[in-house]
């Protein structure tokens, strides 16, 4: 229970960088947090202590195993959150070329 | 039949995948690749649409793995009404940027992009899994972000930015609520887990996943709130970007997802109701009333999709079949207009070389094309009679009546009469008043035939009512929502085996400790 305590703790300091760094290198750091937080979390969902790889075969006791499928899913998901890191990182150097800041509050041109 | 459903994501990443390879040395390959794909795809939805009904649906099993545990995509009547809506948009979207994106470079990249888009649009109308919903909605988004920013113009690159990180907050908390699912039921198959649950007590945790979830989604489907995003996103985006993030992306995305999660898997509930029916009554006052001070165009729209999408989450809340028919004709009906008037913002800048309405003076005598297509979809938007948005306000206000809740319907009277008054206010001028003479005064034909395609199905769309026509589809998408649960049989048609007892004892074990 503790470790899914401190997940929840985890995604809360990445929503808070989110939320309140001005710089946006940190606010992209913060996703990254954020979403390590949620993976974390959901792979903690299939380990069993001392559980062992599921692995099947006709002499194989089924006992005690881990489950696979959070393992898979989120594999998956680091890769979507690389992909998406990428891209913001790839923004965030556009917007420096053309603001001359990574300050997210100088960054306003949109209000109105 | 049932292989017919992979190729709805085959076909456009398919299509994303060949575009960059021969696309940048021949320059007429990329849209004519992207055009013949969608082609392709609209042709199949329609098949698939005639071919499905609320008892009926089209599974296909990934792999032909027998059990809940493999990768199942399934396409009933909700999936096929929208797989029409979203690839028809899509090919008409297409067509329009052959010549509107002339003036941008490396237009191949932009089909890569956009053929992504609706790869992952598809995917999460097919997929019959939360994890998969989940990667597809990704794929459409990150698409999404690129696409934003593809003028890389300051404010593009602003927009995109700010998109990209709330609809990376969002989806953090759909994964955390889709984790919390798993952590509960040990399953996501959709079919599936809506056995589960419906055998299961309910416990606190759903609640927590069903709050999750409203926030995720919503923030994707803009509604009150979470809507802060869509004027920048939706104005800083080339025009057919905008049509198509306005016109399918939020609905698919947002509303569509929402709906499936909370109809057919957790339940709805009379609280989930209300909050739906407050969160659009949010958006569709709030938002009606931030249009009347833009005079952006593309701003003025995207204010304007905020408040259309609050009837749609309206006529969900309510919940009769009634209210549900006039939700979903509505979407279709948002999907067409919406789209043709981003896509008539996009000629009008093109032509005026502005898009301050201060400015805009005599679209109608400069291109007739343009100004009677701008005119048609604003005369729907503002629910005039003959056109389809009249007929699904007024469902929807019926339903509301119907279900004793008049409050609610003179709301959404009275937001169609603000519709009104701030597209008769920001038009008029613009179309019939009098200015200097436009840069430009052609259209081209590509973004001609666009609109005129657009302004046709505006037109036509008030025929989707009459019995024997699409009224059937319409009826049994609408079917698939009021039926909630029963969703379920429809899909699974072999009840759940487990043929490797380890994995479902392991997961249940697993998540044993956490309830």
């Amino acid at each position: 229970m503790t470790a899914y305590i401190l997940c929840f703790a985890l995604f809360s300091v990445g929503l808070y960088c989110i939320a309140r760094k001005r710089n946006i290198i940190k606010i992209i750091i913060g996703i990254g947090i954020m979403e390590y937080a949620v993976n974390l979390f959901f792979v903690l969902l299939g380990y069993k202590k001392e559980g062992r790889s599921p692995i099947f075969a006709a002499d194989q006791a089924i006992k005690n195993m881990v489950d696979p499928l959070p393992q898979a899913f989120v594999l998956t998901s680091i890769v979507l959150g690389l992909s998406l890191t990428l891209m913001l990182v790839a923004v965030a150097i556009r917007i420096y070329e053309k603001y001359g800041t990574f300050d997210i509050t100088k960054i306003n041109r949109l209000k109105g | 039949m049932e292989t017919i459903v992979q190729y709805f994501i085959i076909i456009p990443l398919a299509a994303a995948f060949i575009i960059p390879i021969i696309g940048k040395r021949v320059k007429i390959a990329a849209p004519v690749v992207s055009c013949a794909a969608l082609l392709g795809m609209v042709v199949l939805s329609v098949l698939a649409a005639s071919s499905v009904s609320v008892s009926k649906a089209l599974v296909y099993k990934v792999g032909h793995a027998a059990s809940a545990l493999g990768i199942s995509m399934v396409i009933d009547p909700l999936s096929a009404f929208m797989l029409v809506i979203v690839n028809t948009i899509a090919l008409i979207a297409a067509v329009y940027s052959i010549g509107y994106m002339e003036k941008y470079t490396d237009k191949w990249k932009f089909y890569t992009l956009f053929m992504a888009m609706v790869g992952g649009i598809n995917g999460v109308l097919v997929a019959g899994d939360l994890f998969n919903l989940y990667v597809f909605l990704e794929v459409a988004a990150i698409a999404g972000y690129f696409l934003v920013a593809f003028g890389i113009e300051p404010e593009a690159l602003e927009a995109s930015f700010k998109y990209a990180v709330m609809g990376t907050v969002a989806s953090a908390f759909i994964l955390l609520g889709i984790a919390l699912l798993y952590g509960y039921a040990s399953t996501l198959n959709m079919a599936d887990l809506a056995g589960v649950l419906a055998a299961a007590p309910q416990a606190h945790a759903l609640k927590l996943v069903a709050v999750l979830f409203i926030m995720g989604f919503g923030l994707k489907a803009a509604l009150f709130p979470f809507h802060a995003w869509l004027p920048y996103a939706h104005s800083a985006a080339p025009a057919p970007v905008s049509a198509m993030l306005s016109g399918v992306s939020i609905k698919v995305l947002g509303i569509y997802a929402l709906a499936r999660v909370l109809f057919n898997v957790l339940g709805i509930t009379p609280a989930i109701a209300a909050i739906f029916i407050t969160l659009a009554v949010l958006s569709m006052v709030i938002a009606s009333i931030l249009a009347f001070g833009q005079s952006d165009i593309k701003r003025l729209f995207a204010y304007s999709s905020i408040s259309q999408i609050g009837y749609i989450a309206l006529g969900l809340g309510i919940g009769t079949p009634l209210a549900i028919l006039g939700a979903l004709f509505h979407l279709l009906n948002h999907s067409v207009f919406k789209s043709l008037l981003f896509m008539n913002s996009g000629a009008i800048e093109h032509m005026a070389g502005t898009r301050d309405l201060n400015k805009i003076r005599g679209v109608m005598v400069n291109s007739p094309v343009t100004g009677v297509t701008t005119l048609t979809g604003a005369l729907s938007i503002c629910g005039i009679p003959p056109f389809g948005g009249f007929w699904s306000k007024l469902i929807i206000i019926i339903a509301c009546v119907q279900v004793n809740r008049p409050g609610l319907a003179f709301t959404a009277a009275v937001v169609s009469a603000l519709t009104l008054a701030y597209y008769f206010k920001a038009l008029t001028p613009a179309l019939f008043g009098t200015g200097p003479e436009f840069k430009h005064k052609r259209v081209g034909l590509s973004m001609g035939t666009a609109m005129i395609a657009l302004a046709l199905i505006c037109v036509i769309s008030a025929g989707m009512l009459l019995p024997n026509a699409g009224n059937r589809l319409m009826k049994d998408a609408a079917a698939v929502l009021t039926g909630g649960k029963a969703y379920a049989l429809s899909v699974s048609e072999t009840p759940r085996q487990t043929p490797e007892p380890g994995i479902g004892s392991g997961s249940g074990a697993g998540s044993g400790h956490k309830k």
